[in-house]
């Protein structure tokens, strides 16, 4: 079976599109520059050339707007940021023009662009280069929001994204692109919207989305071996959300778990458990838990890192509470040599 | 001893200033692999003239503002050391108490109103010191440091427009080193056109320097800084200088292929100190052994502030939420 990385998989997503329709256009800063765009662009302006694959100024709202007009006019542009938090220079094109665009004009005009962006944390990128805004976007209608959390899904997401009339806003955890799995190789979509049953269970349900579906499958492993079978929904979408899985799960189950890599209030977990309100009421036999980000900023400071973000074991905590189980203190023992601020072992900085 | 030149003392100030940053920011490097610095570091060995020159001119209660590679801005109007470098170890004694690290940085005391690592967000907040202290009638001039790709964000041309409409008392200095992150000007800013004439277009006082040169860099601010003190408005001034290390982290990175080593070259043999040490040479104000005391004294300085930020301690859980309000 073939192996990729996250980024390899994004890499040839761009790969395949780019060469089946010329109107794929790249841009954004360094996506031609020799570190690829931590490798997910690596050699595409080599293959495709500089009109299609390029620099841009540092102009995040200008360029964003100048994208939509190329949309608008026949291309089908990808532009990208390398931290979420440079694109929100572009509120405006992004959400008060592409996302309104279809609906404002009756449907006179398509807007096929895709605003890449990667999020996430550690090795101190702190305050203003690591904030998860995911559900700023999933809250306005008009856009979709996609965010896959694996190789196989980046890949057939992504060129879902290009191949979308609507504007995609395609999110990518920077702690995913080492990560390994299966990618098929050639052209394929993976459809935008339904969400991925990551593991069968019957006893709780946890829905996870982007980098913490890795952590719920940790902290499934890891309740298995008590006999704990969590039914694991990786969400890959935010909008369109798909509401049919989550509530057959917890009919299911009677139990949910929401973890989130950004805060809760106001978030996208709060969307999750709504549904599971209205929809399953019935069916819950326990109040639902999130698993988020405490209510501040990121802090800088590693001896934080520990506080501040969540992982596999409080996902289990969560999952004993709504089982009305015992708090177990090792849940939230961090083993040696792990490193929170690291996205892998070998990762030893600058940024 | 420094021989009685009427501009000895400037001189001597102008190359210790430089010297100082130099050895911190190769301190920084060198220290950068033991993994006690997590979070990503800026250099701005190369580019210590702008910051040193610029500060010099400046008065006490002048302010200042800068971006992502801030240490030399921040240690040039006299921030402190210590609190620098154990912000970069994310301790509860530095800066920002841990919750920053090296791309955010403050010292209200010195003036140093912060720098934060969103390219060109900290230029419209130092235009509004500016109008806050022409509405509040103080006498003061505030600088915001800027790269050559922050000009390219549209918040800069927002601000020098309001700076320029209400003839504010701040200073742009932009310090042009050809390069953001790993790309040239060239694919960013048509050739044809320097960063000077953009703001010179805008109906601004707008000049172009030698960033290289310290003293060059000292008596162009002292002018701007007159002119808008004076309620003539602001200023850009463009100083050319060249970044030596790589855009981010401790290393060289011309291996990388974005640009030549013949370049790199060219540019080292331009270096701010070296130019310095070899203008007070030929007029014999410069003073080896004086230079030799002083950096004995900065080394010392300098291994002080690590080994107190080593040993301070690191911010606490329970204080994860503080500092969210005041
Ligand atoms: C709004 C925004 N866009 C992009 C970035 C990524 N970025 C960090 S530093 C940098 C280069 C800035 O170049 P310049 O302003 O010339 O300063 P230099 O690094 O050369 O000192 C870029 C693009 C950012 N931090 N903020």
């Amino acid at each position: 079976m073939r192996e990729l990385t996250y980024a390899q998989a994004i890499q040839e997503g761009f790969c395949e599109a780019m060469a089946r329709d010329e109107r794929v256009t790249l841009l954004g800063l360094g996506v031609p520059d020799p570190k690829g765009f931590f490798g997910t662009t690596t050699d595409l302006q080599n293959r495709f050339g500089p009109s299609r694959v390029l620099d841009m100024p540092c102009a995040e709202a200008g360029m964003t707007g100048i994208t939509l007009g190329a949309a608008l006019n026949g291309l089908r542009p990808v532009i990208n940021h390398q931290r979420l938090d440079f694109a929100l220079l572009a509120m405006d094109p992004m959400c008060t023009q592409a996302a309104k665009w279809s609906y404002m004009f009756g449907g006179a005009m398509k807007m096929p662009v895709v605003f890449r962006m990667i999020l996430g944390r550690g090795w101190g990128q702190g305050p203003q280069h690591s904030q998860c805004l995911h559900s700023w976007f999933a809250h306005i209608p008009g856009l979709k929001v996609v965010m896959p959390s694996t190789p196989a899904d980046a890949k057939g997401l992504l060129i879902s994204a290009i191949e979308d009339d609507n504007p995609v806003v395609f999110l990518e955890h920077r702690w995913l692109h080492h990560i390994k799995g299966h990618v098929p190789a050639g052209y394929y979509t993976t459809p935008i919207g339904p969400a991925r049953q990551a593991r069968s269970g019957k006893h709780v349900t946890i829905v996870a989305l982007s980098y913490m579906v890795l952590e719920a499958l940790e902290a499934s492993d890891r309740l298995q071996k008590e006999g704990i079978d969590a039914d694991v929904i990786d969400l890959r979408c935010l909008r369109p959300l798909d509401a049919n899985l989550i509530i057959e799960s917890v009919k299911k189950t009677g139990h949910l778990v929401v973890a989130d890599s950004a805060t809760g209030q106001v978030g996208v977990s709060a969307e999750i458990i709504t549904l599971a309100s209205q929809h399953a009421f019935s069916s819950l036999r326990s109040a639902p838990q999130r698993v988020c980000f405490p209510e501040c900023p990121t802090p800088t400071a590693p001896s934080l890192a520990a506080a501040y973000y969540p992982r596999s074991g409080h996902i289990m905590a969560a999952v004993r509470k709504t089982l009305g189980m015992e708090t177990d203190e090792t849940d939230l023992h961090i083993a040696p040599g792990v490193e929170l601020d690291k996205p892998n072992p070998a990762f030893t900085g600058p940024f | 001893m420094i021989a009685e030149k009427p501009n000895a003392s400037l001189a001597a100030s102008l190359l210790k200033g430089m010297v100082r940053i130099r050895l911190v920011e190769e301190a920084i490097a060198a220290n950068y692999g033991r993994q006690e610095m997590r979070c990503p570091v800026h250099l701005s060995i190369g580019q210590e003239a702008p910051a040193v020159g610029v500060c010099a001119a400046l008065r006490d209660g002048d302010q200042v503002m800068s971006g992502h590679r801030s240490h030399a801005h921040y240690l040039a109007k006299g921030g402190s050391l210590n609190a620098m470098i154990a912000e970069m170890m994310g301790k509860e004694t530095g800066c920002c108490k841990g919750r920053g690290g090296s791309m955010h940085l403050v010292d209200l005391q010195a003036g140093f109103v912060g720098a934060v690592p969103i390219v060109g967000s900290t230029i419209p907040i130092a235009v509004g010191l500016a109008f806050a202290d022409k509405t509040l009638g103080r006498d003061r001039v505030t600088v915001a440091f800027l790269g050559d790709a922050a000009t390219e964000e549209g918040v800069f041309h927002e601000s020098v427009n309001f700076a320029l409409l209400h003839k504010l008392p701040v200073l742009f200095i932009c310090e042009n080193n050809l390069y953001s992150v790993y790309s040239p000007l060239a694919v960013r800013q048509p050739t044809e056109r320097s960063i000077a004439d953009i703001t010179a277009g805008h109906g601004m006082r707008s000049e172009k320097h030698d960033g290289n040169d310290p003293l060059a860099v000292y008596e162009a601010t002292l002018s701007a800084a007159q002119h808008a003190r004076s309620g003539k408005g602001p200023v850009l001034l463009e100083l050319a200088t060249y970044r030596w290390r790589e855009h981010c982290g401790p290393g060289y990175d011309n291996h990388i292929g974005y640009r030549s080593e013949e370049e790199f070259l060219a540019w080292k043999a331009k270096d701010p100190i070296e130019l310095q040490k070899t203008r007070m040479k030929h007029e014999a104000i410069h003073d080896a052994e004086d230079m030799a005391r002083f950096e004995e004294e900065v080394g010392a300085e300098i291994n002080e502030a690590f080994s107190l930020a080593r040993s301070a301690p690191a911010p606490s859980a329970d204080g994860l939420l503080k500092h969210l309000y005041h």
